[in-house]
């Protein structure tokens, strides 16, 4: 297996200025990622930089939120700013920053783990990326055109997104629907991009079983990107055409119905929860064996509710409409197929407190954000089976138990799986060490911070304070103070968080190829991993969590010679130029 | 931990909330049990089975274990079953959504807030307990009971007797519900959706829009009065003898102000209806919201 230069490399051509490949995460070629690159690993990178930027963004709309909910009047900000600022926290958080991050993760993992050189269509993975910037622009430029950004919620449900009180053609809401239409077209070419991958490029030896468990869950997940994104999308010109061009698909005035476009909405927003939880799920399952030295337990039971929960979940849409215009015996069969997805999703939670019970554990900062996003879920887990079901979910639909619920799953797993997959991943991503005092201050600020805001909602949903208002009644203040309060917290944890990443990207100590002693291709390479990746092709032959025996994962070596890198790498450059 | 759920919930005003308080404690009790017992174990873990400092050997190899998995399989699907079981029963016992018929919008020549002669006309109706009308736009609530030839920003019902409604919306999607009575529907424009429940408890309770309607959303509140059937007819009699008159409307007296004011703090927004015409109105010019039902003690 030496066909080490069999594939063509674009990038040489299109970088101009620099015909050689640059190393990747070589400091003095840090140009390279604001460049045109399809090295997948550039990407991936540029992905998750670009996304945190706008979760920093869209935490500081967040802040002045809770700024305003600190006291019961709407009185920091006009009501219309009020509305206008949930709105972009909501878009910005879904769209510009965890669809980005995880396509980010995804991107830089996937080729790794599976023993490629790169993605199977490396141009269409920098376009789908190159519009997440061009997107971005246009949301951010929505402050900006009179009379403000989109006021309608991030669901846009009409009428209420068509009543646009500016009379403008251009006004928040259009380019708000633009914004998202880009972005699934975005997600769309991603996903078959990632799907393609894992179909066609694995390595010798890796057979559907031997495939890392994170593998499978972005597998998993960008499978229900390619079977409901398209629903949004269409939902989203639809919108855009009554809203624009006058027609009625949504708009009861003229015979529309508004109730259709809350099916299309949902029907891909539901199964986007688990677009984005799939590959946390994923995060765990590699994260808990490294630092509790153990198997995973119960790998393939965990890697096939992965499609069980893909399945379940295009089925459970209608479970958001239960206080909507729906017919009884909808919201009971809704009831069911909701309640049935929390089989696989239990299958996983245990298996994971049975792959750290008897470990050897370590708690690094990775370790602890896994932990911490494993107890998070689970509080979310079970919220999200009492909103299952349908009676209750009638008395706290469309109120801070909602909230809560929806923030413990995505800031509270999501953002901690995130924040877990950085910091285990970062030494191979840079080539350095980052600084662990930092990482467990981080932790603690995060985890204090996140059960402080969003804890204090569920109670606040209980008593029935409605989602998405300004002002509220007196009774509902002593719960909020202290919500505003965590959220202030969580805005400051992300401070030593990025000085630990900007130092330790620059002055850092050297990682070397391997620091957590983890089974797993990506660990096989240097760190950071040459471009392509793997000199020779490794050929797979023991399946991916062998801690505790002594089987080799691969019968070659992938990185080549170990003696003379340096010079095989120039072999590599020379060749790749000959091409 | 679920009996100590039912001290989270506002008062039980309502028969249907007897049931889901009940329905939320029993899954308080499960999701505690589940809580406790994963997390007791990730603690255990985290605090007695760490790595000593220098210890590079790995743990045991345990790739799984069949019986094991099949139980934690098995027991949530049973679960799942009683839990979907009981709430299915108690939707069914419920029984708060009936039909919902199609009605063409009023288009905007037909402005809303024209309460009279509509009321005028439906008193022909002489059902025996004909549904109260609930209209909801942008941003205001109005009751009218047909029968009596009585509309009111205010709500008021008569104890321990099934409330029946019809919801309609002139404008875009409202939500009606009233947290001590543990109801809500969405009021879809275009849909007269019948919606129907009994208070059991007299006093005063907050009613909220809770479908994101816009600028005024979070103001589009309002009071539901739960009387006994002596004091209801009473209300009812001394509302239809007193004469139309605006009401009182959070939206429009914060619109009007920011109208004046020259400097424009906000983005652009839909202009508020005009303020509902009824025999009967609560808050007396206040932008604040009045406190909320009166706390009791509860058991």
């Amino acid at each position: 297996m030496s066909n080490a230069s069999v594939e063509t490399r674009p990038n040489s051509q299109l970088a101009a200025p620099d015909p050689q490949q640059p190393e990747p995460g070589a400091p003095e070629n840090w140009r390279r990622f604001f460049s045109f690159s399809t090295d997948h690993k550039v990407i991936g990178i540029q992905y998750i930089v670009t996304a945190f930027v706008f979760f920093l963004f869209g935490g500081l709309l967040a802040m002045v939120m809770r700024g305003e909910l600190i006291t019961p009047d709407a009185d920091l900000v006009d009501r219309t700013v009020y509305n206008g600022l949930f709105t972009m926290h909501g878009t910005i958080m879904l769209f510009m920053w965890t669809f980005p991050m995880l396509n980010g993760l995804a991107n830089y993992l996937v080729p790794l783990m599976i023993g490629a050189r790169d993605m199977a269509f490396p141009r269409l993975n920098a376009i789908a990326f190159w519009l997440v910037p061009i997107f971005g622009v246009i949301l951010t430029a929505s402050f900006f055109v009179p009379g403000g950004p989109s006021q309608s919620g991030w669901w846009a449900y009409p009428p209420v997104s068509l009543q646009n009180p500016t009379g403008n053609l251009i006004n928040g809401q259009s380019l708000w629907l633009v914004a998202v239409a880009l972005s699934g077209v975005s997600s769309i070419m991603g996903a078959v991009n990632i799907v393609t991958t894992i179909f066609r490029m694995r390595a010798p030896g890796m057979g559907w079983f031997k495939m890392p468990a994170f593998v499978w869950t972005v597998f998993s997940a960008q499978i229900i990107q390619l079977i409901g994104l398209p629903a949004l999308t269409a939902g989203a010109v639809m919108l855009l055409l009554d809203l624009t061009t006058g027609t009625s698909f949504f708009d009861p005035v003229k015979g529309g119905d508004p109730v259709l476009y809350q099916h299309f909405f949902w029907f891909y927003s539901h199964p986007a929860v688990y677009v984005i939880v799939l590959p946390i799920f994923g995060v765990f399952s590699e994260i808990f064996p490294v630092y509790a030295r153990k198997p995973l337990f119960g790998y393939k039971v965990v890697v096939v509710s992965s499609l069980l929960i893909t399945v379940l979940s295009l089925v459970v849409w209608v479970h958001h409409m239960f206080a909507s215009g729906t017919p009884g015996w909808m919201r009971m069969l809704f009831m069911f197929s909701t309640m049935a997805i929390s089989i696989p999703t239990g299958i996983k939670v245990f298996a994971w407190v049975a792959t750290v019970w008897g470990g050897k554990l370590r708690l690094t900062s990775a370790m602890l954000f896994g932990l911490g996003g494993l107890s998070t879920f689970l509080f979310a887990g079970i919220t999200g089976i009492m909103l299952s079901s349908a009676p209750f979910d009638i008395h706290v639909n469309n109120t801070y138990f909602v909230v809560g619920h929806f923030h413990y799953v995505i800031n509270g797993a999501v953002v901690m799986g995130f924040y877990a997959a950085i910091y285990h991943w970062f030494p191979k991503m840079t080539g350095r060490m980052y600084y662990e005092g930092l990482g467990k201050l981080h932790f603690a600020l995060t985890f204090i911070g996140i059960n402080l805001i969003f804890l204090p909602m569920h109670p606040l949903g209980l008593m029935g304070m409605p989602r998405r208002v300004a002002s509220y009644d007196p009774e509902f203040a002593f719960w909020n103070v202290i919500a505003s309060l965590g959220g202030f917290l969580l805005g400051v944890s992300t401070l030593p968080f990025i000085l630990n990443m900007l130092s330790s990207w620059t002055r850092g100590e050297q990682a070397g190829d391997n620091p957590w002693r983890a089974i797993g291709l990506e660990w096989l390479v240097s760190s950071p991993p040459p471009h392509e990746n793997f000199e020779e092709i490794p050929i797979i032959v023991s399946p991916p969590y062998g801690y505790g025996s002594d089987e080799p994962l691969v019968s070659n070596n992938p990185k080549g010679t170990f003696e003379e890198s340096a010079a095989s790498t120039q072999i590599a450059n020379l060749a790749g130029e000959a091409n | 931990m679920g009996q100590q759920a039912y001290s989270w919930l506002p008062p039980q005003a309502s028969a249907e909330s007897i049931l889901i308080d009940k329905l939320f404690s029993f899954m308080t009790a499960v999701g505690t049990f589940i809580f406790n017992g994963v997390v007791g174990t990730l603690l255990y873990s985290v605090l007695f089975q760490r790595a000593a400092k220098y210890d590079p050997s790995d743990g045991p190899p345990i790739e799984g274990n069949v019986k094991l998995e099949i139980i934690w399989t098995g027991i949530p699907i049973l679960l799942i079953l009683w839990i979907g079981t009981v709430s299915y029963q108690t939707y069914d016992q419920m029984g708060i959504l009936g039909s919902m018929t199609q009605k063409t919008m009023e288009t905007v020549e037909t402005v809303p807030a024209e309460p009279t002669q509509k009321v005028a006309t439906s008193v022909e109706e002489s059902a025996t307990s004909a549904p109260i009308e609930v209209h909801s736009r942008q941003w205001a609530w109005e009751f009218r009971y047909p029968k009596e030839g009585v509309s009111s920003t205010e709500l008021h019902l008569p104890v321990n007797q099934r409330a029946k409604f019809k919801l309609t919306s002139e404008d875009v999607i409202h939500g009606f519900f009233v947290p001590a009575f543990r109801v809500k529907q969405d009021i879809i424009p275009g849909k007269e959706i019948d919606f129907s429940f009994t208070p059991i408890r007299e006093g005063r309770y907050r009613l909220r829009d809770s479908l994101y309607s816009g600028t005024y959303f979070a103001a589009n509140q309002t009071d539901v009065v739960v009387e006994s059937e002596a004091a209801y007819q009473k209300w009812l009699q001394t509302a239809a003898k007193t004469t139309p008159t605006a009401a009182a409307n959070v939206a429009q007296t914060e619109f009007a102000q920011a109208e004046k004011t020259s400097v424009s703090l906000g983005w652009a927004t839909v202009k508020p209806a005009p303020a509902p015409i009824v025999n009967y109105s609560n808050q007396p010019n206040t932008s604040q919201p009045t406190p909320q039902f009166e706390e009791e003690p509860h058991e």
